[in-house]
Parts: structure tokens; C-alpha cells; sequence
């Protein structure tokens, strides 16, 4: 056996992922991602007394399988590279470099991922970091960044231009590591990491809380109740509704179309504001805790949250009527910033931006934990790659959210009688858990030692596969059609860089 | 001598109405409609900060600026009423002052070094140049209507008679409406409103300018859209009593002002590559315009 087959959320000893011989690793996966099945999860690495072990794990959407195996390398040769044979390990293996410094034959351009400098080479700072550059009289270069003009978050775009058309945009983020999946192994205390895991992202708190939380249990032998698992669904769904209709107003506010504007911004209020009611945080933080439930889903909760729905619905029908039939919207909207289905499976892409083109993979359906299985889901494809597709998208996946959330709330059980915590981890085990957040899949990932100590914790917001297809889809574009085709994405930087 | 008075006090109103009815459009209270002008005068008492690596181009820019607007304005009409300035062929002087002004804020922009106020300064450059035959052949049309080449005459003398007149009203009032929101740079050229650099065209030349001087450019703005709203107003003054003809003026700014609000809130911008095609339609619409004169002048058959 080359890798040992996995669940999702599943526990299984360290000791049971086969090691393999590095070039018999490479052919291995890069020949597994030759199948459009399959597509990588997570690819990092750990420090083996002074060697490197890797762990490739790549997940099989159509038999709800992850295959983990793994290498140990020696830091003192060179090796060539996964990204040789597949684009999609590129960003993994910039990463490994980047904490490792292991010498890659034929990578592409090792440059910084998580951080705005070159931990390698310290003195290559982002002063003087080496941009592509082009030499031309006629080209010219705009930087935006890293200071960004609205309040959202920092990272550095370099367009190459020729005149209003983009012909290469250079994406650098890095500017707000925080050093997260180390302050996992410095913090001792349950509560302390599931905040932590809480801010990972500000957009998709209880999407890596839920990640972060299956995991743990798993990790700790907990099983949780019926009723857990279904507010945990409603919670995330309710996000994706939440940040999908803020996104939609923000696609309309960066075309300038004040109406959708308007109109989506309102509507994403009481969305935020009932979370706030149920937890007393709106975006969802403190909700979520692994083995229990310190705000349990009330019957007066239930009824609020129909009435909101019920409210919610008409006026986002009528809205996005008005917006996808407006013709200066779609002037906008359609043919801008295209990814096409074999350039998507080239990248990797996942999530929403994955769909968009045509490409099924959507962890609750392929992948399905909690609540999941029991709703039969069906992932929404559009065929375009446009941002009218990802408009769409979004649309559509609100519609779904509220009809999976009127189905949940119809048989939510009562709250049982809060069982114990089992806190200790099962020593030297190995868990990966996948979450379909708003954006797409969330990875974590956890290693214990002999003690029952963490040793490893790996996180993947799905902003880290995606970040390539925004430089990619403005090709070709007007330079001023850039904004739009970043909103639709709506990308995170804080969840790239950790 | 009237109109100059006449169009500070609309100035004054005008883009608050724009904001407000963008408000109201938008389910929202909006803020009071002299709440522009009070930006204005709150960056008046402010000084300016200048990048270190300007020049004095870009000091004295904005003042040329609105010295350049203001100067349009003196040549405006009120009725038979002829501006400050008045002779022969003043449309042209009209025109071309504008443009200088237009230029020193182009030339200032471009004096900063930033990539996005040269990207912003080329757009601005490109679309008044495109917009300019438009506002020519309207003119000279009705210069050969009427057969006066200054503005008061020409709009003392303009009298609608016949349907295609009257056709011809309606459409020169729709081609200076386009024409100020292009030379403004509002929607759907432009949005005023947007914080990305990227797909800004008047606002991102401005991103330099600070205080006095942005207040300048500011009011400029509401100065220019004042203008353009008298030049249509004197399309339907004619020879009526003074009250009856400053109604009507005040009832024209308040009209385009609303239409403004109202093509701004139901509409998305432009995608950037076909605004100069926009613009081109414009032009086409003038030709229409000037036909229209040659069929009544029954210059041709």
C-alpha cells in the first residue's frame, strides 16, 4: 500500500501512513491527481529529529475517500518538485520551502507565501523583492497595495499593463501572518484554541470553528449529540447566507449599481443580528465549542429565525431579479474575468470558485459530516467562469441554505443533558477534517505524540488554492474590471496567510 | 449679468438634490441637501498638504481649474440677458476654457508620479476629447439655425416652432445632460461614489489634493453641473418676464438635478471600453440635430 484510506474526520494512528521513498511519493500523488477525482487537500510538513517528514493528502471526491501518505526527506539534497507534473502542489510546496528552506531541482519560483519576506533569505524583504517585470517601453506597471484603499485587508497586486488591458497580475500577500498554527501548539487550554480557531478568518468563523471542532472530537473520542450537529449546520448555513448576500452587494457597489447596493446590504443585516441574538456575537464566534453547546437553538430562536426567513426570502427573489435583468449589470457581469473548466482543474481550485466552473466538488457532498448525509446534498454548477457565474452562484446557494435551514428547524431535537468532556487526545494519531465553509473547503489537520500532545497543527483555508485564479481570471481585462472580478472571489487574506 | 448669480445659488443646491434623491432611490434619509456645501466650506478652512515630489503644477492647478469654470460661466445667458462676457462666437471660448482647465488638472495629476493619476488622467483626457464634436456640432447647429454665433443671441433668436423643433429641443437637452454628466464624471462614465482606485477617472486624479484645493475641485464640480443646467434652462426661458423666467430656471436645475439621482441609482457604470462608444452616440445624436436644422433652413431635400 502506497497511502492508508481515510474518512473524513477520522481518527488513525501516525505510525499506520506509509513512508514512502520520495520519487516513489511524487509518482504516487502526482499520477493520483491525473484523475479529475481526486484533488489535493493538504501537502506539508513536520519536523522529523533533523530530517523533514511530508504528508500528501489528497482527497477522492467520488468514493468520500482521503489517501494520506508520506516521505521523509533529507534537508541537506535537492528534490524535484510535485509542481512539475501538477500546478496545484505549487503553492504547497512554496510553503514547505518557505518553513523548511529544502531545496526544490525544478520548482517554479519558490518565492514567499505566508510571509512578506523570504524567511530563507531574510535580507529579501519587500523593498526589495524581485516583482516580474517586463522590460518595455510601451508596457506599464500599477501597484495597488499593501495598504488597501477600502478597510479590508492588506496584500500587494503588481499589474503589468498595456494600456487599460491587464497582461499579468502578481499577487503577494504574507502581510498579516499571525503565527496562528504555532500558537496552537503554545496554548495549552481547550478554550484558548477554539478561540483561536475562531479567528482564523473574521468571514468564516463558524466554518473553521466546525472544522476545528469535528476534529478535536475525533481527536478526543467525543461523540456529539443529534442536536449539536444540527445547530452546527444551521450555523453554517446561515453564514453562507449571511456572507453570500454581502458579497452580491458588493459585486453591485463595485459596478456602481446603488439599488443592489442597497438593497443586499439591508438584507444581510438581520442575518448577522440573529446570530447576535442567538450567541451575542454576529459573526458567530463563541457558538461553537467542541463537545457541547452553550447556546442551544430555543423554540423561541426557532420561530425568530422562520419569521426572518420568511422575510428574507421574497425581498432577495425580487432583488436579484432586478439585478440579473438590469442590462448595464450584466454588461458588467458577463464575459469578465473567465476561468475556464481546464485551467480551474489545473489550479485546483475548490468551493464556490470551483463550481462556478463547472467543476463538482462541494465537501458536503463529497466528503459529508454532521448533518450532511442525512441531506442528501446536491452541489450547484454554473459552466461560465464568469463573474455573473459566481453571482449566480451565490443566488442559488442562498436559495438552497434557506431550504436546507427550513428543513433542519423542523426536526430540531431538544438539548440533552450536556455530557462530560473527554479532554484527553488519543497519543500519536492523526486527523484531517475537511468543512465545506462559505468559500470552499477548510482542511485542518492535527498530529499527537506519545504524551497525547499536539504536535502539528495544519490549517488550510480554501482562499489558499483560489488566490491563483484571481490573478488568472483578470487576464486580458480591462485593469478597471479588476475590482469586480476580486469581489466575486472574495478572497481571504487573513486565512492566507494564518 | 443675471444668470452668474443665478448659478451660484443653484450651485449651492444642486448636488445636495443629487445625493438626496440617490437617498431616497435607495430606501435610505440621506443627509440634508446643503450638506455637500458644507463639505465644501469645511475644506476651505482647511490648508492644503503637498507630496514632496510635486511641482507648483500642481499647486496652482486647481485654483486654474476653478478659475476656468468660473470663467464659463461669465459667458452664460440669462433669456436676452447676455452673460459678463459676451461676443461673437463665445461657444467656442466656452468650450476651450473649459478645456484649459481640464488640461492644468490633467497635467497636475500626471505631476504626482502615481500610476493610478496617470491611468486616471488618460481616461479623463480621452472622454472629453470624444465628448467635445458632440458639443460642437450641437452648437454650430443652432448657430446655423439661428444664424448668431454667440450664446444670447443664439438663444434669444431660437424660437420652436414647428415639431422637428421642438424635436430638436428635447434632444440638445438630452445631449447636455450626457455631456455635463461625462464632463463631471459622474455615472454611468464614472462613479463618484467608488473607493477603487482602479476603476476611478475624475476621482482618482484627485487623490493628491487636500483641502483648499479639494475644495476647490469640489465646488467646481457643483459649479460645473449648475452651468450646464442654465445652458438648458435657457433653452425654455425665451422672452418671458424675469420672475416668471427664474422659476423656470430654478424648476430646470431641480429637474436635472432628480434626473441625475435617478440615472445614478438604477444603473451600473459602464464597462471602461465601451464609454468611448457611448460617447461616440452622442456625437451621432448632434449629427441628428444638425439634419434637423438643415431640413427646416430646407438646405436639403
Amino acid at each position: 500500500m502506497s497511502a492508508i484510506v481515510i474518512k473524513n474526520n477520522q481518527q488513525i494512528p501516525v505510525t499506520s501512513i506509509p513512508v514512502l521513498d520520495y520519487q516513489d511519493f511524487l509518482i504516487f500523488n502526482t499520477f493520483l491527481l491525473k484523475s479529475e477525482e481526486n484533488h489535493c487537500v493538504n501537502y506539508f510538513g513536520i519536523v522529523d529529529n533533523k530530517n523533514v517528514k511530508l504528508f500528501c493528502c489528497i482527497a477522492n471526491d467520488a468514493n468520500q475517500t482521503i489517501l494520506v501518505s508520506s516521505s521523509i526527506i533529507n534537508l541537506e539534497k535537492t528534490y524535484p518538485s510535485f509542481s512539475e507534473q501538477h500546478l496545484a502542489f505549487e503553492k504547497f510546496e512554496r510553503e514547505i520551502h518557505e518553513n523548511f528552506g529544502i531545496n526544490y531541482t525544478n520548482h517554479p519560483w519558490l518565492k514567499p507565501v505566508r510571509y512578506s519576506f523570504n524567511r530563507q533569505q531574510p535580507k529579501n524583504t519587500i523593498a526589495n523583492y524581485p516583482f516580474f517585470k517586463i522590460k518595455s517601453e510601451e508596457l506599464h506597471e500599477v501597484g495597488v497595495g499593501p495598504i488597501h484603499a477600502g478597510i479590508i485587508e492588506p496584500g500587494h497586486f503588481r499589474f503589468l499593463c498595456n494600456g487599460e488591458q491587464i497582461l499579468h497580475l502578481e499577487i503577494q500577500l504574507g502581510y498579516q501572518h499571525r503565527g496562528i498554527e504555532n500558537l496552537f501548539l503554545q496554548k495549552k487550554k481547550l478554550i484558548e484554541r477554539n478561540t483561536l480557531a475562531e479567528n482564523i478568518a473574521g468571514d468564516s468563523v463558524i466554518g473553521h470553528t466546525t472544522a476545528f471542532a469535528n476534529l478535536w472530537e475525533s481527536l478526543s473520542n467525543n461523540v456529539v449529540s443529534e442536536e449539536i450537529m444540527v445547530s452546527r449546520t444551521i450555523a453554517l448555513e446561515l453564514e453562507r447566507i449571511a456572507v453570500h448576500t454581502g458579497d452580491l452587494s458588493g459585486i453591485c457597489t463595485d459596478i456602481a449599481f446603488q439599488l443592489g447596493s442597497a438593497v443586499f446590504g439591508r438584507l444581510r443585516t438581520p442575518i448577522i443580528n440573529f446570530f447576535q441574538e442567538w450567541c451575542g456575537n454576529r459573526l458567530g464566534k463563541s457558538l461553537i465549542r467542541v463537545g457541547s453547546n452553550h447556546f442551544p437553538l430555543t423554540n423561541e430562536l426557532k420561530t425568530k429565525l422562520i419569521v426572518l426567513l420568511d422575510k428574507f426570502e421574497p425581498d432577495f427573489d425580487e432583488m436579484c431579479k432586478n439585478t440579473f435583468h438590469t442590462p448595464t449589470v450584466l454588461g458588467r457581469l458577463e464575459k469578465t474575468g473567465i476561468i475556464s473548466n481546464p485551467l480551474g482543474k489545473e489550479i485546483g481550485l475548490v468551493g464556490m470558485a470551483a463550481r462556478m466552473t463547472d467543476i463538482n466538488r462541494d465537501i458536503r457532498s463529497s466528503h459529508p459530516y454532521g448533518y450532511y448525509p442525512l441531506l442528501a446534498h446536491q452541489p450547484i454548477l454554473k459552466g461560465h467562469g464568469d463573474v455573473q457565474s459566481r453571482g449566480q452562484i451565490r443566488r442559488e446557494e442562498v436559495k438552497q441554505s434557506i431550504h436546507y435551514i427550513r428543513k433542519l428547524l423542523a426536526n430540531v431535537p431538544l438539548q440533552q443533558e450536556e455530557e462530560k468532556i473527554q479532554q484527553k487526545l488519543t497519543p500519536n494519531s492523526f486527523v484531517l477534517s475537511l468543512v465545506e465553509g462559505w468559500r470552499g473547503e477548510i482542511c485542518h489537520c492535527a498530529i499527537t505524540d506519545a504524551k497525547g500532545e499536539l504536535i502539528h497543527y495544519k490549517i488550510k483555508d480554501p482562499s489558499f488554492h483560489n488566490w491563483l485564479a484571481v490573478a488568472m481570471s483578470v487576464r486580458n481585462n480591462e485593469i478597471s474590471d479588476f475590482p469586480i472580478c476580486n469581489k466575486s472571489f472574495n478572497l481571504s487574506y487573513c486565512g492566507h496567510d494564518l | 449679468m443675471i444668470s452668474l448669480p443665478l448659478i451660484i445659488i443653484a450651485s449651492l443646491f444642486f448636488m445636495g438634490i443629487v445625493i438626496r434623491t440617490k437617498s431616497i432611490t435607495s430606501g435610505r434619509k440621506g443627509p440634508g441637501i446643503f450638506q455637500p456645501m458644507k463639505d465644501v466650506f469645511r475644506l476651505w478652512k482647511k490648508g492644503a498638504v503637498y507630496s514632496e515630489t510635486t511641482s507648483f503644477i500642481f499647486q496652482i492647478a486647481p485654483s486654474i481649474y476653478f478659475a476656468s469654470v468660473l470663467m464659463a460661466i461669465l459667458t452664460i445667458p440669462f433669456g436676452e440677458y447676455p452673460g459678463l462676457v459676451s461676443f461673437n462666437g463665445d461657444f467656442v471660448f466656452f468650450a476651450y476654457v473649459l478645456a484649459i482647465g481640464k488640461f492644468f488638472s490633467i497635467i497636475g495629476a500626471l505631476d504626482t508620479g502615481s500610476s493610478f493619476e496617470g491611468m486616471g488622467a488618460s481616461r479623463e483626457a480621452l472622454y472629453s476629447l470624444l465628448a467635445e464634436p458632440a458639443f460642437f456640432i450641437l452648437m454650430g447647429s443652432f448657430a446655423l439655425f439661428t444664424g448668431h454665433t454667440s450664446f444670447v443671441d443664439i438663444f434669444t433668436s431660437l424660437h420652436f416652432g414647428t415639431y422637428i423643433s421642438y424635436a430638436l429641443g428635447i434632444l440638445a437637452t438630452f445631449i447636455l445632460i450626457m455631456i455635463a454628466m461625462i464632463e463631471n464624471s459622474r455615472m454611468p462614465i464614472d462613479d463618484p461614489k467608488t473607493h477603487l482606485e482602479l476603476t476611478m477617472v475624475h476621482e482618482v486624479m484627485i487623490l493628491d489634493n487636500s483641502g483648499f484645493d479639494l475644495g476647490l475641485i469640489l465646488y467646481a464640480t457643483n459649479l460645473k453641473f449648475a452651468m450646464y443646467g442654465a445652458l438648458i434652462a435657457n433653452f425654455f426661458i425665451e422672452s418671458l418676464p424675469i420672475y416668471i423666467s427664474i422659476l423656470i430656471f430654478l424648476a430646470v436645475q431641480f429637474t436635472f438635478a432628480i434626473i441625475v439621482g435617478i440615472l445614478e441609482s438604477f444603473n451600473a457604470r459602464f464597462r471602461m471600453g465601451n464609454n468611448a462608444q457611448f460617447i461616440f452616440t452622442l456625437t451621432s445624436l448632434s449629427l441628428l440635430i444638425f439634419f434637423g436644422v438643415l431640413l427646416i433652413l430646407k438646405k436639403i431635400v
